[in-house]
């Protein structure tokens, strides 16, 4: 949002490029276009929000139209029933569960890749990375078989080690290159003053890969939290649904009041949302890092 | 730590962090230092540190993919240790069955669309926006909203949409193409063009993204340079934007292949487990779980599991021997990364 501020560019080549830049394609066209693919984007969301203020009636009579009146009740319905807030506590609870798993773990292993030297750290390396070729949708059937035996069905921890797991290639491969970045020297001088390794570890290494850390952090919550297929194997028990699961089952049983299936909907994308706007420049840049290794 | 080479030699190598080559050089550096250090105590830190990630990565991925491909031989309803051992009949019935190789069709259909449709409007809209304008920032996060949004929330809203007595029929009647209205999702002929604007929709922010970072990696003197050369906007796209962005392109075509092969949540959630098939827009991984799990089929949906994971190897080693390989050789790469 402030991208525009804290980024300055350089004044005399943009100078020059501005005025090729208003010669041809000038920014109405820019502006056109970006606002339409906008509408586009947001329309569906708006539907969903606004749905979520009228009535059934309402909605049967004009599918498209505008709230009138306003309704609130579905909201407060919702808000008001225990259900949504369960299954938006069981959805933090695997999200963070998984994030901090994620963070840890990761964290450890890529350390090691990075910096201690040993042979096998290149088949470390590429044993995560070759988990980048394991989408969740191949091992989901014997991932349940293994849930089970392990007896963690109908348990947050069922779904939070898989996805730990699952995160971990993306992890390994933004973290490696920030610990790797880390200059020697530091590592040499915490060691002079008498720090061990793993005092490095903790006191320089960590807030150094802060950064690198908080993306990898996100982009697992964001994973956690929008997973599906994984609790709709895992979870039978309605307790512990998570929003997405939730989300599901509130359709399908109040598949007749729409309104209310809006509201349930609009207010379970909200956490995201919220999340999203707080991190977005760190997920996007996280999204292409990744891409970029 | 030991099994680890066997499964994984030849799995491509990701793009080698930059900074490889610069920690070597030090390393000698740092040899004194590891002598004093007990080797049992450099093993059990490397061991302390990395021993979790590796147990749970192992645990819960590789060992799944592995026993995906140990339980396809079997018929096997799930409980007691697999014992009735058929062989490669499943894969048999897989290859034979009508409705896998729909399935298979429709994701040969949606991954060809999908860089159809999303590629060419995804770079063309990043070079608009790859302009210093004001409310840059907020469109960026704008656009990228449906790619928050979770597959279950996208899939019942649009469902809500696209139901025959849904807001888009609503929409067209009143903006009198009353002729246009149709069973979006049940319609076999409709229900995948839906189902592929649901997904462009979903997904086409995020190639926006993708594209811009990738732009705004290439230096602006190129362009300076070209201007004062006397090419025109166009010339300069064509010939300098372009061919720069070709890793980016690529990598992004790559995870939307990927993607395609694995699509379920959405399709799932909007045409649920039996509409899917009937509407023509079932994919490999529906049909995995529903004649997988739901059935109570296990080997034959590990089977199904297998074949969907050497299509997709397959196609990814494809793509990254003939398509990425120029991007970890050409010279390219030391610009745009």
């Amino acid at each position: 949002m402030t991208a525009t501020t804290t980024t300055p560019q350089p004044t005399t080549p943009q100078t020059l490029r501005k005025s090729h830049e208003s010669g041809g394609w000038g920014s109405p066209t820019a502006y056109l276009v970006a606002f339409g693919l906008v509408g586009v984007c947001l329309a569906p969301v708006l539907y969903i929000v606004l749905g979520g203020f009228r009535t059934n009636s309402q909605i049967i009579q004009s599918p498209a139209g505008l709230p009138a009146p306003w309704q609130i009740d579905n909201y407060i319905g919702v808000l008001t029933g225990s259900m949504f807030w369960q299954q938006m506590f069981n959805s933090l609870v695997a999200g963070i569960g998984t994030t901090v798993g994620v963070v840890v773990l990761g964290l450890g292993a890529s350390y090691v890749i990075a910096r201690y030297p040993f042979k096998a750290k290149e088949a470390m390396y590429s044993l995560f990375a070759a988990g980048l070729m394991f989408p969740m949708t191949v091992a989901i059937t014997p991932l349940y078989i293994l849930v089970r035996n392990l007896g963690l069905t109908n348990t947050l921890a069922g779904i939070i080690l898989p996805q730990v797991a699952f995160a971990l290639p993306v992890t390994v491969i933004i973290l490696v290159p920030f610990l790797r970045a880390i200059p020697r020297d530091i590592e040499e001088a915490a060691s002079i003053d008498g720090a061990s390794r793993l005092g490095f570890f903790a006191r320089m290494v960590i807030p150094l890969s802060m950064p690198g850390v908080v993306t990898v952090g996100i982009l697992a919550f964001v994973a956690s939290w929008n997973s599906y297929m994984l609790p709709l194997f895992l979870l039978s028990d309605d307790a512990l649904y998570t929003l997405p699961l939730g989300v599901q089952a509130f359709a399908s049983q109040y598949s007749t009041d729409t309104a209310r299936v809006l509201a349930f909907v609009s207010l379970s994308a909200i956490p995201a949302l919220i999340f999203f706007s707080l991190f977005q420049r760190r997920i996007v840049g996280g999204l292409t890092g990744a891409v970029k290794g | 730590m030991n099994h680890a080479p066997t499964a994984v030699v030849d799995v491509p190598p990701e793009p080698r962090p930059a900074g490889e080559g610069a920690t070597r050089a030090p390393s000698p550096a740092g040899r004194p230092r590891k002598a004093r250090r007990l080797p049992w105590g450099k093993w059990a830190e490397i061991a302390l540190l990395a021993g979790p990630g590796i147990v749970v990565f192992v645990a819960f991925v590789i060992f799944p993919v592995v026993m995906a491909a140990y339980y396809g031989f079997f018929r096997w309803k799930g409980y007691g240790p697999p014992t009735d051992f058929v062989g490669l009949q499943n894969y048999r019935l897989i290859l034979t069955d009508p409705a896998f190789q729909d399935a298979l069709a429709h994701n040969g259909f949606i991954l060809v669309m999908s860089l159809v449709l999303q590629g060419p409007a995804a770079i063309g809209v990043a070079l608009l926006l790859n302009k210093r304008m004001r409310g840059r920032a907020l469109i960026r996060v704008l656009i990228f909203v449906p790619y928050v949004l979770s597959e279950v929330i996208v899939g019942i809203g649009w469902g809500l949409m696209l139901h025959t007595t849904g807001a888009a029929n609503d929409l067209l009647a009143r903006i009198g193409l009353d002729g246009l209205t149709r069973d979006w999702l049940a319609d076999p002929d409709v229900a995948i063009w839906s189902l592929m604007a649901v997904l462009v929709w979903k997904y086409i922010g995020f190639a926006v993204i993708l594209m811009l970072a990738g732009l705004q990696s290439i230096p602006e003197e190129l362009h300076d340079a070209a201007a004062i050369d006397g090419a025109s906007y166009w010339k300069a796209q064509r010939y300098i934007t372009l061919p720069l962005l070709g890793p980016t392109i690529r990598i992004w075509a790559f995870l939307s292949i990927i993607g395609s092969l694995q699509l379920f949540d959405l399709v799932y959630v909007m045409w649920g487990q039996y509409v899917a098939s009937t509407a023509g827009t079932s994919t490999m991984a529906t049909y995995m779980v529903v004649n997988g799990r739901i059935s109570g089929s296990y080997g034959y949906g590990n089977a199904v599991a297998v074949v969907i994971f050497l299509i997709s190897l397959t196609i990814a080693l494809v793509y990254q021997r003939f398509v990425l390989r120029r991007d970890t050789e050409g010279a390219l790469t030391g610009g745009a990364s």
